[in-house]
């Protein structure tokens, strides 16, 4: 029988090249038609340091970086002595026999890629011999990299014309190595034909995408792992006419700085990750009271403090939703795939402007890392909303109606006061005991318009379901499919829209004897949500700065039924 | 076009409150500008910081500017979003020595080197006011407050000599009294393409009244302490800027004016042209398998 996914694993230590080439690998396999997701975990530091990368490809969607590894390569013999008891059974480990001093044995191969490589005429290729043996050993046929690699030096003005020939020669001397010994796992089926485009990209970019989509006009952040690329990508890609990317002084500078920019009458956004996040707390509670429109994107890292900057958690849920001081309760919308990045994204500026106030977009390390096919999003049919904007002169009040009012643009009529003290229908400061109900409630029934989102609901007449959020939806959701092949009864609910939920799935969700949510952090952050809504939810939690495993998911969940 | 009138609105400030006359002057600086620019008034923002200036924003009297009173210390950012993305407007910001040298310090700086293209209105009172009088950053060393019983150990903040050594590109320094010479100075201000700081001695009545000291008084033979800098005072020379502030005495006037500074707004129109224009479908398409 044949396969239908595999994963490789590549470690050593940073600054050694190597995730270029696993990424490389992924996208040279979409390519042809297969699936990839790829999960890298790195220290917080450039050079050095134990870093992986690996890459699941697969004949259909890869909901989870896979438990297992099938083949590993090893890059230092630190990289072997750790790795080696995550390759399965009949698993490979792959190294340089030039390099490392390690024993081979009918799992363990070395192969002279750095010799071999040159033996090519380019000094450079001994990654392209790794892949080479990589693909005969996973039974990926070579033209699939062969192909990858007249697209990528194919430039023969950029690249002289001897690197595509070079290159191959060296994908061939590898595999022709594995294939001298005699091992491989199975062969992988070929890829199904798929009539979506598909775009290869990571959360991050998604997010810029979204946001780019969702017609941003302004953007100012500050460097902070794992949510620079996206400033990066702003500063790229944002320096237009009529609107402004910059990278500020501070996380206050940026979230004071989009807050002016929206009042403005500019579309605003800046990421950020938990300490930033801190420092925006002041910030997001002035945007929620005087109702400005903004989208803040948490890229979660591990916590508290500088906590884990370069390892995934979610445990920023409750802060997002509650970051400031007094009555606040900020809309959260928490992507679960790199598709859900763009969406989430887009629908976060609807959002902000449907409601006039901030909105948190709680993404996090694991999908800003992650590099991932999804379906080619089509532009005609993105829906994104336009500010409504007061147009008439007339003793026009700002927080007069107990509505959605269209809001007054500095340069056209209707002048006010945007202000961050309680405040009367002209923005005006006030203590009045009744003026702070008044604007207290008028706050509040805003989110009312935000309760009919979108929700996944599967298995609905089961007593008992499986609810996680964010980036632990690809894991639960293949360890639900496990389930469901042992013919367990359990259900499957889920959603981006954190808060409000969506009112239709709070109701069903009550009507639970058990919602189970696997989620990134100690204290159950969701689950505790859940049951101060009425909800019987029980939290499934790992707070070690990685995924879960969905063999772990599954044991875990049968313990609770 | 509407005059404001808010009945619920009950904040006062203190009878002789310097604020007063820099409001006058503040409003007389923005009707000039709107008449000598044939800019609508509705293309005037302020934004104000926490404290008794704070409440500007709210007192204006006559055709109404916008108005954004936010965080305590955040004025100079808020000010930023608003005319980064919106060059075509007039952004005031108006705080208080406590709002904009001690919590909101670290936004002058960085604004400065931008040449963020903003008016600055400094009412330095060398205490908080709201607060009810505890020690700010301008207070002398040795002040008794109620936050420095035995005195306060800090040396008192040259607020002049930090503008120009961080490189601000209009500095003035005004006197709330004088409303004339005042209005005049953020008038100057306002039309200066830069980043401009008008730094006003506006004294507090309750807690801390310097009317004597600035203003002088023939009778007891007490100099004035404010002088109004010699007319032959060039502001565009720096080494003359730092004579004058180093010169006992508070200087009343502008002290240096940059000649020919880019502005962050102009510095950034080249940025547009050096990059290309996008849009969607090729931003999507560069990630095409």
């Amino acid at each position: 029988m044949k396969n239908t996914d595999f994963v490789v694993r590549f470690a050593g230590e940073g600054g050694q090249g190597f995730l270029s080439a696993a990424i490389g690998f992924a996208s040279a396999n979409t390519k042809a038609g297969y699936h990839a997701q790829t999960f890298a975990t790195f220290p917080s530091q450039i050079t050095g340091g134990p870093t992986w990368m690996q890459t699941r490809i697969s004949i259909n969607p890869v909901l989870s970086r896979g438990d297992e590894v099938d083949v590993l390569v090893v890059f230092n013999e630190y990289a072997y002595e750790a790795h080696k008891n995550e390759v399965k059974e009949n698993g490979f480990i792959l190294y340089d026999s030039d390099q490392l001093n390690i024993e081979d044995s009918n799992k363990v191969l070395g192969i002279a890629f750095e010799k071999l490589g040159k033996t090519t005429g380019n000094s450079r290729a001994a990654n392209m011999v790794m892949m080479g043996a990589l693909a005969e050993l996973v039974g990926v046929n070579l033209s699939v990299l062969e192909d990858f690699v007249k697209e990528r030096w194919g430039n023969v003005e950029r690249y002289g014309e001897h690197i595509v020939p070079q290159n191959i020669q060296a994908l061939k001397l590898g595999s022709k190595e594995v294939q001298e010994r005699g091992l491989k796992l199975s062969e992988i089926e070929s890829p199904k034909k798929s009539d979506t485009q598909q775009i290869f990209l990571n959360g991050n970019d998604a997010i810029s995408l979204g946001a780019y989509a969702a017609g941003i006009e302004y953007y100012v952040g500050y460097p902070i792992s794992p949510a620079t690329t996206i400033l990066v990508w702003m500063e790229k890609n944002l320096v237009e006419k009529n609107k402004f990317v910059y990278q500020v002084s501070s996380e206050i500078e940026a979230i004071t700085a989009i807050i002016g920019a929206s009042y403005g009458g500019k579309k605003s956004m800046t990421a950020t990750a938990g300490p930033g996040f801190s420092l925006m707390s002041e910030g997001l509670g002035l945007a929620w009271m005087a109702e400005i429109p903004i989208v803040v994107v948490d890229v979660q890292r591990g916590g508290p403090a500088t906590g884990l900057p370069t390892k995934t958690e979610q445990s920023d849920l409750l802060s997002s939703i509650n970051p400031a001081h007094g009555d606040v309760s900020l809309p959260v919308i928490a992507p679960g795939t790199v598709e859900e990045c763009f969406y989430g994204t887009i629908e976060a500026f609807n959002w902000a402007e449907k409601y006039q106030g901030p909105v948190i977009l709680l993404s996090e390390h694991g999908l800003a890392e992650r590099q991932q096919n999804i379906p080619k999003p089509n532009i005609s049919k993105l829906n994104v909303e336009k500010r409504l904007i007061n147009k008439s002169s007339e003793n026009y009040h700002r927080y007069e109606s107990g509505n959605i009012s269209p809001m007054p643009i500095p340069g056209l009529p209707g002048p006010y006061v945007a202000n961050a003290s309680e405040h009367d229908k002209m923005g005006d400061t006030t203590h009045l005991p009744e003026r702070h109900v008044e604007m207290t409630e008028r706050r509040f029934k805003k989110l009312d318009i935000l309760k009919n989102s979108n929700y996944e609901y599967i298995n609905a007449e089961s007593k008992i379901l499986l609810m996680p959020w964010g980036g632990s939806k690809g894991p639960s959701l293949e360890a639900y499919e496990k389930l469901q092949e042992q013919n367990i009864d359990i259900g499957w609910a889920y959603t981006m829209f954190l808060n409000p939920l969506p009112e239709k799935l709070l109701i069903e969700l009550r009507s639970k004897n058990l919602v189970i949510v696997p989620e990134l952090n100690y204290l159950g952050q969701f689950s505790s949500l859940l049951r101060s809504q009425n909800v019987n939810a029980q939290s499934i939690t790992q707070y070690t700065g990685l995924p879960f495993k969905v063999e772990y998911l599954v044991n875990k969940i049968t313990e609770l039924l | 076009m509407s005059e404001k009138k808010n009945p619920e609105y009950d904040f006062k400030w203190c009878p002789g409150c310097g604020d007063f006359g820099v409001k006058k002057a503040l409003e007389a600086a923005i009707k000039k500008k709107t008449i000598e620019t044939e800019e609508p008034i509705l293309n005037n923002v302020i934004v104000a910081g926490i404290g008794c200036s704070g409440n500007m924003v709210h007192l204006l009297e006559g055709e109404q500017p916008y108005g954004f009173h936010g965080l305590h210390g955040r004025t100079l950012p808020v000010a930023m979003g608003l005319k980064s993305s919106r060059p075509e407007l007039n952004v005031t910001v108006v705080a208080g020595d406590g709002d904009f040298l001690s919590i909101g310090a670290e936004h002058i700086a960085p604004q400065a080197k931008r040449n963020l293209d903003v008016c600055v209105v400094i009412m330095d009172n060398a205490v908080y006011g709201l607060t009810k009088g505890q020690s700010s950053p301008t207070s002398a060393e040795g002040m008794i407050t109620s936050s420095t019983p035995y005195g306060k150990t800090e040396v008192g903040f040259d607020p002049l000599a930090h503008y120009l050594s961080l490189g601000v590109s209009f500095v003035a320094s005004g006197l709330s009294s004088k409303i004339k010479d005042l209005s005049e100075l953020i008038y100057q201000g306002m039309i200066h393409p830069g980043f401009s700081i008008v730094h006003v001695q506006s004294p507090c009545t309750e807690y801390n009244n310097t009317y004597e000291i600035l203003k002088g008084n023939i009778k007891k033979g007490i100099e004035p302490l404010a002088k109004p800098i010699d007319v032959s005072h060039n502001p565009n020379d720096l080494k003359q800027a730092i004579e004058v502030i180093s010169t006992p005495g508070i200087p009343l006037g502008i002290i240096y004016q940059s000649k020919d500074e880019p502005t962050l707004a102009q510095k950034y129109e080249n940025l547009i042209n050096k990059s290309k224009q996008k849009d969607f479908e090729t931003l999507l398409n560069s990630y095409s398998i």
